[in-house]
């Protein structure tokens, strides 16, 4: 009976080796899947157990965090100051919905739950102590911010704009319309759900960031990148050589002839046909270069990246994958399968105003704790060489000429330099759809100052009448106000 | 026998320690944890150690020495280790109803928790006192068996709480006798394989190369089988069939060494649970849920209670919140009872059901050891008995809980709030150290065999 005995009392070992075994799965292994779960409401309690942390915007807080309740559960909710003005930068923090955006990303910082904002952040890491939340302290220029608020109501379109520092990569101005009371779903009560239920299916879709996370044809404004390319791989090597162009262009290997909408593009010159906005050249010259080698060019811009953070994720820009040839001509143009988010337009814009080198954009200055000491700040840091310092320097004036003389001339600012560059795309089926205006462009304080600002805006569905729907018309007075008070800064 | 007789009759050697001071040493250990994770779960909530500290520690600390003195007069030689796993384990459970209770301020669990910890030491202390030698207890298997059968079919005639009905309910005072039920069941087991095991050794018939029983020798089998399948119908209680039905299996097995039956045994309850875990709904519900503890989740319904209980074990991760920081309340009506381990699992982490564990598994181990120096085959087969129903009974909550079994309605042995429970496992500690008495007590001379009852011998 000894031996039969111990046999079983192994088999009993085994029963709680298996359970030990089993814990550490769930205990170590699944934890973080089950942290994350939708149904555990473990992080809205956390969030919510003490005041939340606060977003800043030029070191006033545009967050509250009032006391709602005396039970453990939801002690604390969420209130925005200027709700809709900077939605699209903070996002929500919702008892019932969750978090986005800033609010989202910065969870840990905000809720107290990130070990950096103790003393000693690796016994925090052990001990799980909480400490009073931190602050997130953001990059956003008040005066941009409303000026492109302001601008983007006024013509009562949908749309977006974004405005970077280009020698750091800070973004001033995150606007994007129609948009929404954050403060509106943060609590738990049954107004906060009429208000989710009502953006939720509010076909205008309120709460989609679109100057993240929305991509549009950027029509002209692409025909940038295009000049790039073109000057970079040495195509074209002098900007005022006539190129030998027909207008219109017949597409190739097809019947279709492309058009233009202006005047003189027939043999136009690089520079006069970025000033007035030759389709056909534009069309022709990436034809000419082949998709590799304006693909390589868009990347370098930062198109194609899934990964960009800022650090809210945004969504890639495409410049499509192995088009053929009528379809390169269309894409060269901003047309077909390229598709860009405002943030990138305006990555564009910053980079060739930066002498080439993009710089990361960001929107978090740095994370401070209670006390206002730093956990982190953010480094400037160059995502990418675009383009040689020369051909920046001779897009710069390609661009600046678009201003003074072409079809940007809404964007005008006495006694700065602005360059910029107009679009209008066409979506839709047959591109039938109202087209979308684009307008991207930067500015110097004088000509030989380091660029201030880049801003890209887009509008969405303008006014019915097609022709007046053009970014010089619709966007560019928009990017002048937002370049105006960054400049006067 | 005195206390001259015991150092004179040792034939000149020197006697083995009796360990008691051992027990008490280990057993101060035992009451300061607790008193210690209480004052934990003060500071963590309010900041203050509780100001009721001292009294429930010397409450704690006076149920614990009351049973450390009976010990001493009434089973010197007991292992040292098992009173003081007890009270520990006692002890913390008491900790985390407090805890538990912070958060349900209309329902207060751990006072009257406290009151069975009490009356399961008077109940220990009854067996101590009342069971002179263990042996004795051999002679009333089938008084065990009737009043075992009884204890289990009475709940069939009283309403389902939370869909088992495993209650006696008498106003507000509720009753588990199925808990009590198994210590009386293995008794009865360990007598009759004590009885029988020579037969059951000796004659089979082969077939397909296993032995099997006869049909005679099978009829307790199918007795014992079919209680358990019918208490899983009419009950609905999985665990509680699981864990007699696994007793007796194991014991059978250390009884007999032979595995043809215990094949039997599994197909035989692999089988009940089939049929019934795909019919009968209550428990064809559990099985679902287990396979898919998030499936109400995804239609809608938010979590269940078992993903309640993943999602306290995920929080609590490798170290845990601390006691008092969790939030395993979530899991609902049975956080305190069936769910316990998941407050466990959130407050202590991994490493606090690691050492939980093993605390079960030092116990479990403990009685088998006392097995081992029993002199006799009831005893032995009573200690073996009871410490796998110990390992089985934790098994199948703790592996329910962690969705590592389909969920049951049971208790964790001593640390669950359920006053039956805790009543049951003090006398089945108070079992386990009187055998550990009689092996290790010097003297132990076997004065007089004690007869096994007419009907079990045949």
């Amino acid at each position: 009976m000894i031996v039969t005995a111990r046999r079983a009392a192994g088999f009993c070992l085994l029963l709680l080796l298996a359970l030990l075994g089993n814990a550490t799965w769930v205990q170590a292994h699944k934890a973080d899947t089950y942290d994350h779960m939708s149904g555990n409401r473990r992080p809205q309690i956390i969030r919510y157990q003490q005041p939340r942390g606060d977003i800043l915007v030029a070191d006033a807080p545009i967050t509250g965090s009032p006391h709602t309740a005396d039970s453990f559960d939801l002690a604390y909710g969420r209130s925005y100051t200027d709700g809709p003005l900077y939605a699209p930068v903070t996002g929500y923090a919702s008892q019932l919905y969750g978090t986005s955006l800033l609010e989202g990303v910065e969870d840990d910082i905000l809720a107290g739950t990130d070990p950096r904002l103790g003393a000693w952040p690796v016994i925090t890491a052990v001990t799980r102590r909480r400490s009073a939340a931190g602050n997130v302290a953001t990059t956003i220029l008040p005066a941009a911010q409303q000026a492109a608020f302001n601008g983007l109501a006024s013509t009562g379109n949908k749309g977006a704009v974004v405005a970077l520092d280009p020698t750091t990569g800070a973004i001033l101005a995150l606007v994007s319309t129609p948009s929404y009371d954050p403060g509106a779903v943060a609590g738990a009560n049954r107004a906060a759900r009429a208000a989710w239920a009502a953006l939720d299916g509010d076909p205008d879709r309120p709460m989609l960031n679109r100057a993240l996370r929305e991509t549009y044809p950027p029509g002209s404004t692409f025909k940038v990148v295009t000049a790039a390319a073109a000057l970079a791989s040495g195509t074209v090597a002098d900007p005022d050589e006539p190129t030998a162009t027909p207008d219109p262009y017949p597409l190739p290997e097809t019947h279709t002839l492309l058009g233009n909408e202006a005047d003189g593009c027939r043999n136009a010159s690089l520079r006069h046909a970025l000033t007035v906005s030759c389709n056909t050249v534009f069309a022709k010259l990436g034809v000419d270069m082949g998709a590799e080698v304006m693909r390589r060019q868009a990347t370098a811009f930062g198109f194609d990246d899934p990964k960009l953070r800022i650090p809210v994720a945004v969504t890639r820009s495409v410049f499509p994958k192995s088009p053929d040839r009528p379809q390169t001509a269309l894409s060269s143009i901003g047309q077909f399968d390229t598709r860009a988010t405002p943030l990138q337009m305006a990555m564009v814009a910053a980079g060739i105003a930066n002498d080439g080198e993009v710089m990361r954009p960001y929107l978090v200055e740095r994370l401070t704790r209670d006390d206002g000491s730093t956990v982190v700040g953010t480094e400037r840091q160059t995502l990418a060489r675009a383009v040689p310092p020369s051909v920046a320097r001779r897009l710069q004036r390609m661009m600046q000429d678009v201003v003074t003389t072409g079809t940007g001339g809404n964007a005008r600012i006495d006694g700065a330099v602005v360059g910029g560059k107009t679009g209008t795309a066409q979506h839709g089926e047959q591109n039938r759809a109202v087209p979308y205006a684009w307008f991207i462009a930067y500015a110097k304080p004088s000509p030989d100052a380091k660029p201030a600002v880049a801003v890209a805006v887009v509008v969405e569905d303008g006014a019915a009448d097609r022709a007046d729907i053009t970014g010089g018309g619709l966007a560019a007075p928009i990017a002048k106000a937002v370049m105006t008070a960054v400049l006067s800064r | 026998m005195s206390r001259w007789r015991r150092r004179e009759t040792a034939a000149g050697e020197p006697l083995p320690p009796t360990r008691r001071n051992t027990e008490f040493l280990l057993l101060v250990f035992a009451v300061l944890v607790p008193v210690f994770a209480y004052a934990n779960v003060g500071l963590a909530r309010h900041g203050s150690i509780p100001p009721d500290t001292a009294k429930y520690g010397l409450g704690l600390g006076l149920l614990v020495l009351i049973a450390h003195i009976l010990v001493r007069f009434f089973a010197p030689y007991a292992d040292p280790v098992l009173l003081p796993i007890a009270a520990l384990l006692n002890g913390l459970g008491l900790v985390l109803i407090y805890r538990l209770d912070l958060e349900t301020p209309n329902v207060q669990a751990a006072s009257s928790q406290l009151m069975w910890s009490a009356i399961g030491v008077i109940l220990f202390a009854a067996v101590m006192i009342a069971v002179r030698d263990h042996r004795s207890l051999g002679k009333y298997a089938y008084l065990a068996a009737a009043v075992a059968l009884f204890l289990m079919i009475v709940p069939v005639f009283f309403p389902a709480i939370n869909g088992a009905k495993v209650w006696i309910r008498l106003g507000s005072f509720s009753l588990q006798p199925g808990e009590f039920a198994k210590i009386i069941l293995v008794v009865f087991f360990a007598s009759y394989l004590a009885g029988t095991r020579e037969t059951l050794m000796m004659i089979g018939r082969r077939f397909c190369g296993v032995n099997l029983p006869r049909g005679r020798d099978l009829g307790p089998v199918l007795a014992v089988w079919l209680t358990s399948v019918g208490i899983l119908v009419l009950e609905r209680d999985l665990g509680t069939s699981v864990l007699y039905f696994g007793a007796f299996v194991v014991m059978l097995y250390v009884a007999t060494a032979r595995i043809g039956w215990i094949l039997v045994g599994l197909i035989l309850i692999a089988l009940g649970a089939f049929v019934v875990g795909s019919a009968e709904p209550h428990v064809h519900s559990r099985v679902q849920n287990w396979m898919d503890p998030f499936a109400s989740i995804h239609a809608g319904l938010g979590p269940g209670q078992l993903a309640q209980s993943l999602f306290c074990f995920a929080a609590g991760g490798l170290l845990g919140a601390g006691l008092g920081l969790g939030h395993s309340i979530l899991v609902g009506f049975a956080a305190k009872s069936d769910f316990i381990l998941a407050t466990v699992g959130e407050e202590l982490g991994l490493t606090g059901i690691a050492a939980l564990l093993v605390l079960y598994a030092l116990l479990v181990a403990r009685g088998f050891r006392a097995g081992l120096t029993a002199p006799d085959a009831f005893g032995s087969l009573l200690a073996y008995g009871l410490s796998a129903v110990l390992a089985i009974q934790v098994f199948v909550v703790a592996g329910g809980v962690t969705a590592l079994i389909p969920l049951t309605g049971m208790t964790m042995p001593f640390l669950a709030q359920g006053g039956s429970s805790v009543v049951t496992n003090w006398a089945l500690i108070a079992l386990l150290m009187k055998i550990s008495d009689r092996g290790r007590r010097p003297l132990a001379p076997i004065e007089e065999p004690v007869p096994l009852p007419e009907e079990v011998r045949a």
